[in-house]
């Protein structure tokens, strides 16, 4: 079967899109996340996704309902304001208090999990409440529905919008958040603005393609375009084209080696972090990335 | 009359139960060269966080040329200590340059642009680092290029926090020619924050001895005194070896 029979496959084209998708808007999220040194916040904020879509199966059950009728047709209605809040929520822990980044996340990210685990285990086997477990964490690349590449669709528009408008400015505050502030800039909305999107985003990827996966996603382009970008628009274009590429190559090689599609992503996207630390390593004595 | 170009009047800031600055009052005529001087932890960041409007004083204000500090932005260069800088973020010495222009992070950077950027860099001598990576630079390179991103929009009032930091006696010397020379050529005001005294002494027109509160306020050779010394360091050491020097 050559590539185009195989993304003729209804289920391959759907893992494609999403896939390619999640790629494009995690790419520069993740530029800011890493350059911030906010590693930890892709999982800490698939986790609160995880607490969310845990109360909002339990919701589902509490009233009734089954996956798919009325409001609650999907346990994402409650995760992802869940996980906006809980982005937010990291956002001030971290401004208001002197807790490290990392360490705000923390905490929300072991709440989160044991909300997440306390609620799922109130909901008896076998009930139909739109979500599963174990492909929430674990992810089901290929088991992407129709509707779910809509949801990846409209945030991946919502991200792009806002990467476009703020990049520059997310960019300076970045670079030097007190530079930023002399220069007017207001970084304190900035931030909070990165970590709500960071929050839907990661929140539509979890449960699309499962936790793990997202934190890849958020992490290992933007980490590897790091090391060998000499600025942040590479770095940025870089780190989606990875992304990309890393999709593409991750979903072919699983097909053909019988694998399961999400861990050989992932494992694509390490070989890349691997080539990209042996290029820097090896250019660094010239002082200079290569690029 | 022109309003002074920085503008102290009664500040005072409190960090929890200490005073990080009391009552502190003075102001910066036009086209002086002012020193701001005393220990560790004596305020002196903080005095130039009011001036740029980044910290609020609990009691009194600040003007900077007459204008509330965040208003007066478009006409404040602002040189960081080197100490805040991230070296692993990916940029060149233009990117950063540019920054002074466009007060955001540049996708592309425009000719024009590129041409202010490399003019400016070229008077504060480091025409050559443009499109060097800021990760290679050393740090008296990078303070050049904080400089230039400072002096790009020919600002009326520079800040430095502390520009000779990390920087052999040659750059160091290399710097207060170019600020004094582009005082000249501009009539700008220029505060700076430094630990040397004997740069205090010889390049300032002006110095403030600051501890929280002010121990001194005028002409070197009147300011930096036993007296006004002692007050905010407690004791003299040895300064009088570096001053006559």
């Amino acid at each position: 079967m050559d590539l185009l029979d195989l993304f003729s496959l209804p289920f391959m084209r759907r893992a494609l899109l999403a896939g390619l998708g999640i790629a494009v808007m995690a790419g520069p999220l993740g530029v800011f996340v890493v350059q911030q040194r906010l590693a930890f916040l892709g999982d800490g904020l698939a986790h609160a996704a995880f607490g969310g879509m845990g109360l909002g199966a339990l919701l589902i059950f509490g009233f009734g309902l089954s996956a798919g009728t009325i409001i609650f047709h999907e346990p994402l209605w409650v995760a992802l304001p869940f996980t906006l809040l809980t982005a937010l929520g990291i956002a001030w822990v971290s401004g208001a208090t002197r807790l490290s980044g990392d360490t705000a996340i923390g905490v929300f990210f072991a709440v989160s999990t044991a909300l997440g685990v306390m609620c799922f285990s109130l909901i008896p086997p076998d009930t139909d409440v739109g979500v599963d477990v174990f492909d929430l964490l674990f992810g089901t690349i290929l088991g992407v529905r129709r509707g779910d590449l809509l949801f990846v669709a409209g945030t991946c528009l919502l991200s792009l919008l806002f990467f476009v408008v703020a990049w520059g400015r997310l960019g300076y505050a970045t670079f030097d958040s007190e530079l930023a502030r002399t220069d007017g800039l207001r970084v304190r909305a900035l931030e909070y603005l990165l970590f709500a999107v960071a929050g839907v985003v990661v929140a539509v990827s979890a449960l699309v393609v499962g936790i793990i996966l997202i934190a890849a996603y958020l992490i290992i382009p933007a980490a590897s375009a790091q090391m060998v970008s000499r600025s942040l628009i590479q770095m940025t274009l870089l780190s989606v084209a990875i992304g990309v590429a890393t999709t593409l190559a991750g979903l072919v090689a699983s097909f053909y080696l019988d694998v399961p599609s999400g861990s050989t992503v992932v494992l694509t996207q390490a070989l890349v972090f691997v080539g990209a630390a042996l290029v820097r390593g090896l250019t660094r004595r010239g002082g200079t990335p290569v690029i | 009359m022109d309003p002074p170009a920085l503008h102290i009047h009664h500040v005072t800031v409190r960090f929890g139960e200490t005073d990080i600055l009391q009552d502190v009052t003075f102001d910066l005529e036009r086209g002086q060269f002012l020193a701001v001087v005393g220990p560790n932890g004596a305020g002196k960041s903080t005095l130039f966080k009011v001036a740029l409007g980044l910290i609020r004083p609990r009691e009194g204000h600040a003007a900077v040329g007459g204008k509330a500090p965040l208003s007066a932005a478009p006409g404040v260069g602002y040189v960081p200590q080197l100490k805040t800088f991230d070296r692993t973020f990916p940029a060149t010495a233009l990117e950063l340059v540019v920054t002074g222009l466009r007060r955001a992070w540049p996708a592309r950077v425009t000719r024009a642009e590129r041409e202010q950027a490399a003019a400016t860099l070229q008077r504060v001598g480091a025409g050559h680092l443009l499109h060097r990576s800021l990760a290679g630079l050393s740090s008296g390179e990078l303070q050049r290029v904080f400089l230039a991103r400072s002096l790009i929009r020919q600002p009326a009032i520079v800040l430095l926090d502390e520009p000779a930091t990390g920087v052999d006696f040659l750059a160091e010397s290399d710097l207060y020619d170019l600020l004094e020379r582009y005082q000249t050529e501009t009539g700008a005001t220029i505060a700076m924050i430094t630990h040397d005294l004997a740069a205090a002494r010889y390049h300032a027109s002006q110095v403030i001895v600051l501890n929280r509160r002010v121990h001194g306020y005028g002409l070197p050779e009147e300011v930096l005194c036993d007296e006004c010394l002692r007050g905010a360091y407690g004791h003299v050491g040895h300064a009088h070896t570096l001053l006559s020097a």
